[in-house]
């Protein structure tokens, strides 16, 4: 995800100063919003571009019909966000609905900021594929979020350049491994792509389509798997391809990646469905040259692919209307018409199954003009995400990620020792904040 | 602000080697201090000359073509900034002269007469509530914010034009400032003669002091409304409406727009650019205040 420095140094900035003034914030109970429909004005934290006129669509339809109106406040994404969420929810003035990242809704649940739906989320389970629908539950019987995004992970690459250097498209990750160094034999200036330490969800995603499971539960506990044998397995392939020089180290979402991207000086991206559109403002001088494959597998025999990035509607604890509020995101991410205009004003790419397929992705994006199936393609591949597993912390993961990727990387040391790291820091966070940790 | 550097270091580039003219020092060009300076200049100018080029540069040009070669997209992104959501950026602008304006005068006015009562009168306790606010000088100001919003929030003034307003009012540094320079400007003896001619304290305040702390108000008013324009965490916290946003919130949600959706750079450097301008136009119209030496005539010495 595009995360630049000054958004990690605010997430910080808040993180450490709620943390100092948690004791100053007891009280402020308003627990008498009786769940109940009818006349009622909701606000609404999201970073969707254009989401003021989906919800124009409901405000004149469904809403009116039914009394429930809409504010959106548009928010910056990102770590900070949650933060400012769980700040507000501390003064007791949180928005009715909120926009969140699946890996931030652990959090959000722990901090009793995010409300169970699950009497009034309706039949809305059945538009998505059980891997996401899971994200929103926890694996319990609570529905804390209905599915908005989701970012399924695929391989891109340049076609021509792919044939210029005589490459063929990997199925398997030992094929990406043979195609990187082929490529450095070819040619040396080049480079397949780049491990970027900057980018914890990349990792997470790869990590998941391998079968790790990061965070589970035992009883009451939590248990974190972030140094399992599947995410060491990714860990080692990756600082093996970085050690031994046959892709680059340098992190992504910068302006040399993006010089590096619209010269040919990287000739493929491990990436999302929403790649499109990064790669129209990166490298804008390679339309029509790209092409998305499925994200090669650990065996011949697999099909599974991670998730990157991807979010959700979220009803909060604070919100006095919350059934009302429950039928505005099923609404929302269900809805045809409602999901038909998100994908076309804020460029998301639906959970529902169903509008996957849709009108609006009838079309290749305009990037990928010269791949006509895109979309269909995206779908199938979508059907194949591997279950995800967030905890209550992903966000010491990520910055721990960070750091000591970010130092492996860089002297192109064992990648093992800052996994070990990672899982360190993220189990001593979880102990600290007081929750129980099964060994 | 590198706009305030600017102005500072440049006249010093230009005379270090007018300091040299005389005959007799010709060969004596203070060569490390010329350079130093230089270097100065070069490391204050060059974001600066990056943010006016890079505005100028379109989309397709911005990561592609030579950092500072001049593109030719500046009058599209501008009507790109303008159109964005119909023109919420001006909005946004307007804000930032509201808080920033609004705050800092507002701060100097509290500055000035909490400065000029700690300085001009005796009374007990005077040398404790200076002590509180030297502390509060050391306070940075990111830290009080959290506890801020969950005060405000209590009384319901969150997300409202006041909740950013109110606690920029009271600016300890403001009133330090404040203090010493009254102190050092008005002298004990004219507000005695003030009274003496039978002026009440408001009276000797408004129309003996406060002229006479002319420049070292322009000061705090300047420091205020730089520190309120480049502000970030306080409304970051305490508005939620983006409607209400000054400038440098809106741009970050311009670059956070989450991971599908890339971040809106040509926007952000292009408003970035146009947000500096009223900085620099309000120093450039204030600057000749502080050279104002209004001691001159007061007592003499």
């Amino acid at each position: 995800m595009p995360n630049t420095k000054h958004s990690r140094f605010v997430a910080t900035a808040v993180a450490v100063t709620l943390g100092a003034t948690t004791l100053a914030a007891c009280g402020s109970s308003d627990e008498d919003g009786e769940a109940q429909s009818g006349p009622a004005k909701l606000t609404y934290w999201t970073w969707t571009p254009g989401m003021d006129k989906v919800v124009d669509l409901w405000n004149k339809g469904p809403g009116k019909e039914q009394q429930i109106t809409v504010t959106v406040k548009k928010q910056a994404s990102g770590d900070t966000l949650v933060t400012k969420i769980l700040t507000a929810h501390k003064a007791g003035k949180g928005p009715d609905l909120v926009q969140a990242e699946y890996q931030a809704l652990p959090t959000l649940v722990s901090n009793d900021a995010v409300a169970d739906i699950a009497g009034e989320s309706g039949d809305a389970k059945s538009k998505f594929a059980d891997g996401v629908w899971q994200q929103t539950t926890l694996g319990t019987d609570a529905v804390y979020a209905i599915p908005q995004d989701i970012g399924p992970m695929m391989f891109y690459y340049r076609e021509d350049l792919f044939k210029k250097y005589g490459l063929t498209v990997p199925t398997t990750w030992d094929e990406f491994a043979e195609t990187a160094r082929a490529l450095k034999k070819e040619a040396p200036d080049i480079d397949l792509t780049t491990f970027s330490a900057n980018d914890s969800g990349l990792f997470a995603g790869l990590a998941q389509q391998a079968g790790a499971r990061w965070w589970t539960t035992e009883g009451e506990k939590w248990k974190v798997g972030i140094d399992d044998a599947a995410t060491q397995k990714v860990a080692d392939f990756w600082g093996g391809l970085v050690e031994e020089g046959a892709i680059d180290n340098q992190p992504m979402y910068t302006p040399a990646w993006n010089k590096a991207l619209n010269t040919g000086k990287q000739i493929a991206w491990v990436s999302a469905v929403w790649a499109p559109g990064t790669l129209t403002t990166a490298a804008p001088d390679t339309q029509g040259k790209w092409r998305m494959a499925p994200l090669p597998q650990w065996s011949k025999s697999d099909n599974v692919t991670g998730s990157w990035g991807g979010s959700s509607t979220a009803v909060t604890t604070d919100s006095k209307h919350k059934a009302a509020a429950a039928k505005f995101a099923a609404w929302l991410n269900t809805d045809e018409e409602a999901v038909a205009a998100l994908a076309k004003e804020g460029g998301i790419y639906p959970a529902s199954t169903s509008a996957q397929l849709g009108g609006a992705f009838s079309e290749p994006p305009a990037f990928f003009s010269n791949q006509a199936d895109f979309y269909t393609e995206a779908a199938s591949i979508a059907k194949t995400t591997a279950p995800s597993a967030w905890g209550p912390n992903v966000n010491v993961a990520y910055t721990s990620f960070k750091d000591a990727f970010g130092k492996a990387a860089k002297d192109k040391s064992d990648f093992g020792a800052a996994l070990k790291t990672m899982q360190d820091a993220t189990v001593a966070d979880l102990e600290k904040q007081g929750f129980g940790v099964a060994e | 602000m590198s706009s305030l550097a600017v102005d500072k270091v440049d006249p010093a580039v230009g005379a270090a080697p007018g300091a040299a003219q005389g005959p007799p020092l010709r060969r004596r060009v203070a060569l490390v201090p010329t350079l130093t300076l230089l270097l100065g200049a070069v490391y204050c100018l060059l974001p600066v000359a990056w943010v006016v080029i890079a505005a100028t540069k379109s989309g397709s040009e911005l990561f592609s073509t030579f950092t500072f070669l001049p593109g030719t997209g500046f009058t599209e992104n501008l009507s790109d900034l303008n159109a964005y959501r119909e023109g919420i950026y001006w909005q946004w602008m307007g804000n930032s002269a509201l808080y920033a304006g609004l705050g800092a005068l507002l701060s100097t006015a509290v500055s000035a007469i909490s400065g000029y009562a700690l300085a001009i009168y005796r009374f007990r306790g005077r040398e404790t509530v200076f002590n509180v606010l030297m502390a509060g000088v050391l306070m940075p100001p990111v830290i009080l914010a959290i506890p801020q919003y969950l005060l405000l929030a209590k009384v319901d003034l969150a997300d409202t034009y006041w909740s950013v307003l109110l606690p920029l009012i009271l600016s300890p540094y403001g009133v330090y400032l404040s203090r010493i320079y009254a102190a050092a400007a008005v002298p004990g003896d004219v507000v005695e003669a003030g009274r003496m001619d039978g002026a009440g304290e408001w009276r000797i305040f408004t129309r003996v002091a406060l002229p006479m702390m002319v420049p070292g108000l322009v000061t705090v008013f300047l420091f205020q409304f730089v520190a309120v324009w480049n502000n970030f965490l306080l409304p970051y916290i305490m508005l939620s409406d983006d409607e209400k946003f000054p400038i440098t919130l809106g741009l970050f949600t311009l670059l956070e727009q989450g991971a599908n959706t890339p971040a809106l750079y040509t926007l952000v450097i292009t408003g970035a650019l146009l947000a500096v301008i009223p900085l620099i136009a309000l120093f450039l119209v204030i600057q000749r205040f502080w050279s104002l030496d209004l001691l001159s005539g007061a007592v003499k010495s």
